[in-house]
C-alpha cells in the first residue's frame, strides 16, 4: 500500500468498519431455532420457488411451439408407389419410407418369423389386409440418418453413416442400431389412402 | 505469483485519483510485470495465441452475424449472400469458419503442453480444470456454428449429434424433442442454435478470465516443472512484459501466417464439399463426417457396439481430462524427467492422430489392403473399426491405468534445484 495517497488509508478505514459492523445476525448466538432461522428458512424456500416458477416458462418455450405441433397428421395415395419401389414422404420434418414390396421380398420377410430387436414378425409391423405395403419412419434408429433404399445384407436399407442392415420389414439386422424402423400410426382410409400420425 | 506484490506506483494525479476509485491501471500493470519463469520455450506461447483465436472469431462473427439469417429457408442463401455480395463478406467468413480450426490446433497444442510438462499438477489444478470447461465449451460453439450454414453436413451433424442424447435412458426422448423444439431439426433448432452459438463464445470469455485468474493466483509453471524457490525468485523470473509480450508476439505473426495460408490460399481444405449443398431432410450424405477437431471423438463414439454405451465413452473421454490431476500420481510434474512416462506419451500422441485418422473412415473398411482376416466378435480383424477399439482401449488404459501405476513404479530422473541449472551449471556449484 506504500504507494498510496494519505487520504487511501481513510477510505479503506471506513469501508472496513462498514463491512464489519454487527448486524442483527451478529447478535444472536444461541444454539435454538429463533424467529429469524423461522424467517430465514421461509424466506430461501420462497425464493427457491420463486426461481422453479421463473425457470420454468424459460424452460419450456424451447418444447414444440403450437404451430409445430399442429402439423401432426397428413394422408398419402398409395398409387403412387409402383411395386419393388418405395416413396419418401416428410411427416413431422422426417422422412416416412412407403415401400410396395414385391411377393419375393413379401415371402421372405413373413418367412423369416420373428426377427430384429424387438424380435417382430411381418405381421406385427403391417397392417391386415395390405401387407404388400410397409410404412415405417426413415429414420435410422441409431442416430437418424435416412437409411439407403434396397442396400445392405438383408435386400431393405443401409444406412451409409455407421452400418445398420435393415430387412424389407424394416427390421434391424446388424450393425449399431439399437431398433427396428418405427412404425408410426397410420390408418387406411380407403384402400389407396392412409393417414399418417 | 500469488505472493507477487503490487509494485506499481501512480504517477500523475488522474492515475491517482482513478487508484482509489477503480485499480484498472493497477490490474493492468500487475499483470504486465507478472514474474515470470525465465526458461518458458515455445510450448507456452498457445496461451497468447488462443487470445488471439477468441478475438478474431468473437469480431468476425459478430460482423457475419448483421449479414446472416437464422432461418431455413434463407439460412443457406444469406451465406452465400456474404460469400458473393457482401463487401469483402467471403474474407470474414474464411477467417471464421478456418478460425474455428486454427483454435483447435491451438488449444490441442496448448493441451499437450499442460500433460508434457504436468501443469495440472498441484497447485495449478483448477487451471486446467477451468481450461477442460474451456475446452467442452469450444467443442459445443464449434458444433452450433458448423449447423448455421444449413448445408447437407450442418444438418446430419446435428441431426446425429442431437440423437447422441436421445441415447439417454428414458428421459433422453423428451430432452430430445426440448433441444430441437419438434420432432425433427427444423426451424426452431436453427433459431436457438444461433441464439445459444451467438451466446456461448461470451462464457466462454468469462472462463478465461477465471482461466487467467488461476494462473495468476498458483503462478506459471515451467518446462522444469519445479515451483521455483522464494530466494531464487529474482534470477529466475522476469517480468512478463516486454520478455514475453515478445516471445508470444513472434508465434503469434508465425501462427498468423499459417493461418493467412489457409484463408488465402485453400479456404475450404478443412471443410467437407457436402456442406455446399442445401441442407435436405430427406437425403443423407452417403459419408458423415465431422469437421477434423471432433474426429478423435467421433471415432471413439463408433468404437463401442452399444447405443448409449458409445455416447458413454465419448463424454468419458473428454470428462476423464477433468479428474487428471487426481489420475496421475507422479509428484514430478515434467515428463522431461519421466523417461517411462515420455514414452507412454508419445504413443499417446500417435494413438489421438490414430483416432482422428478412423474418425474420417467407413468403420467397415479394411486398414491393409483389401483382403480379410477373421471375424472377431462383429467385424472383420483389418477394418477401422478394431483398429479404432485398439487406440479406443489405449486412451482410456494411458489415463485410468499408466499415469496411476507409472507414477507410484516408475524412477524418476534426477531434478534441478532450480530452472537455471540445467543451462548453467555453475550456479548448482554455487548453490552447494
Amino acid at each position: 500500500m506504500s504507494g498510496r495517497a494519505a487520504g487511501d488509508a481513510e477510505v479503506k478505514r471506513v469501508a472496513e468498519s462498514v463491512v464489519n459492523a454487527d448486524g442483527p445476525d451478529g447478535q444472536h448466538g444461541g444454539g435454538d431455532a429463533t424467529r429469524r432461522d423461522f424467517i430465514h428458512i421461509a424466506a430461501g424456500a420462497a425464493a427457491a420457488g420463486a426461481g422453479v416458477m421463473v425457470a420454468w416458462p424459460l424452460i419450456n418455450q424451447m418444447n414444440p411451439a403450437a404451430d409445430t405441433l399442429a402439423l401432426a397428421s397428413i394422408e398419402f395415395d398409395l398409387t403412387k408407389v409402383q411395386e419393388g419401389q418405395q416413396v419418401v414422404i416428410k411427416w413431422q420434418g422426417k422422412p416416412v419410407f412407403v415401400r410396395y414390396r414385391t411377393p419375393a421380398e413379401l415371402t421372405k420377410v413373413i418367412d423369416e418369423g420373428a426377427v430384429g430387436s424387438p424380435p417382430q414378425t411381418d405381421a406385427e409391423r403391417t397392417k391386415a389386409g395390405h401387407e404388400k405395403y410397409l410404412v415405417v419412419i426413415g429414420s435410422c434408429t441409431h442416430l437418424g440418418c435416412v437409411p439407403t433404399f434396397n442396400a445392405g445384407d438383408y435386400g431393405g436399407w443401409f444406412c451409409p453413416c455407421h452400418g445398420s442392415h435393415y430387412d424389407a420389414s424394416g427390421r434391424i439386422r446388424k450393425g449399431p442400431a439399437p431398433l427396428n424402423l418405427i412404425v408410426p400410426n397410420y390408418e387406411y382410409m380407403s384402400d389407396t389412402r392412409v393417414k399418417i400420425g | 505469483m500469488s505472493d507477487h506484490e503490487s509494485t506499481y506506483v501512480p504517477k500523475t494525479a488522474v492515475e491517482r485519483w482513478m487508484d482509489t476509485r477503480l485499480p484498472i491501471i493497477r490490474f493492468g500493470m500487475d499483470y504486465a510485470n507478472l514474474p515470470t519463469p525465465k526458461n518458458l520455450n515455445y510450448w507456452w506461447t498457445f496461451g497468447g495465441i488462443l487470445a488471439i483465436c477468441l478475438m478474431t472469431q468473437i469480431i468476425t462473427g459478430i460482423v457475419l452475424a448483421m449479414h446472416y439469417t437464422p432461418h431455413v429457408d434463407m439460412a443457406f442463401a444469406s451465406v452465400e449472400r456474404i460469400m458473393r455480395d457482401v463487401n469483402g463478406g467471403w474474407l470474414i467468413r474464411y477467417v471464421h469458419a478456418n478460425g474455428a480450426s486454427m483454435f483447435f490446433i491451438a488449444v490441442y497444442l496448448h493441451m499437450l503442453r499442460g500433460l508434457y510438462y504436468g501443469s495440472y499438477k498441484a497447485p495449478r489444478e483448477m487451471i486446467w480444470i477451468v481450461g477442460c470447461v474451456i475446452f467442452f465449451l469450444m467443442i459445443a460453439t464449434a458444433f452450433l456454428g458448423y449447423v448455421l450454414p444449413w448445408g447437407q453436413m450442418s444438418f446430419w451433424g446435428a441431426e446425429v449429434i442431437t440423437n447422441l442424447i436421445g441415447a439417454i435412458p428414458v428421459v433422453g426422448e423428451p430432452i430430445l424433442i426440448w433441444l430441437r423444439g419438434g420432432p425433427a431439426i427444423d426451424n426452431a433448432t436453427l433459431n436457438r442454435f444461433f441464439s445459444l452459438h451467438y451466446l456461448l463464445p461470451f462464457v466462454i470469455a468469462g472462463c478465461v478470465v477465471l482461466h487467467l485468474w488461476a494462473l495468476h493466483a498458483a503462478g506459471q509453471n515451467n518446462p522444469v516443472g519445479i515451483l521455483i524457490p522464494k530466494d531464487r525468485a529474482k534470477k529466475d523470473m522476469l517480468p512478463f512484459h516486454p520478455y514475453f509480450t515478445v516471445k508470444d508476439g513472434f508465434a503469434i505473426i508465425l501462427f498468423l501466417i499459417l493461418f493467412a495460408v489457409f484463408v488465402f490460399y485453400n479456404p475450404n481444405a478443412l471443410g467437407h464439399a457436402d456442406n455446399y449443398i442445401p441442407a435436405n431432410p430427406l437425403q443423407t450424405p452417403a459419408h458423415i463426417v465431422p469437421e477434423w477437431y471432433m474426429l478423435p471423438f467421433y471415432a471413439i463414439l463408433r468404437a463401442i457396439p452399444d447405443k448409449f454405451g458409445g455416447v458413454v465413452a465419448m463424454f468419458a473421454a473428454i470428462g476423464v481430462l477433468f479428474v487428471l490431476p487426481w489420475l496421475d500420481t507422479s509428484k514430478v510434474r515434467s515428463m522431461r524427467y519421466r523417461p517411462t512416462m515420455k514414452t507412454f506419451f508419445i504413443i499417446f500422441l500417435f494413438v489421438c492422430f490414430g483416432l482422428g485418422w478412423c474418425g474420417a473412415q467407413l468403420p467397415d473398411a479394411p486398414v491393409i489392403g483389401s483382403f480379410k482376416t477373421f471375424t472377431l466378435i462383429d467385424g472383420d480383424l483389418n477394418s477401422y473399426l478394431w483398429l479404432t477399439r485398439f487406440l479406443t482401449a489405449y486412451y482410456f488404459v494411458f489415463f485410468l491405468v499408466l499415469m496411476p501405476v507409472i507414477g507410484l513404479r516408475e524412477k524418476p530422473l534426477p531434478i534441478p534445484a532450480t530452472i537455471s541449472e540445467p543451462v548453467l551449471p555453475s550456479t548448482a556449484a554455487e548453490k552447494a
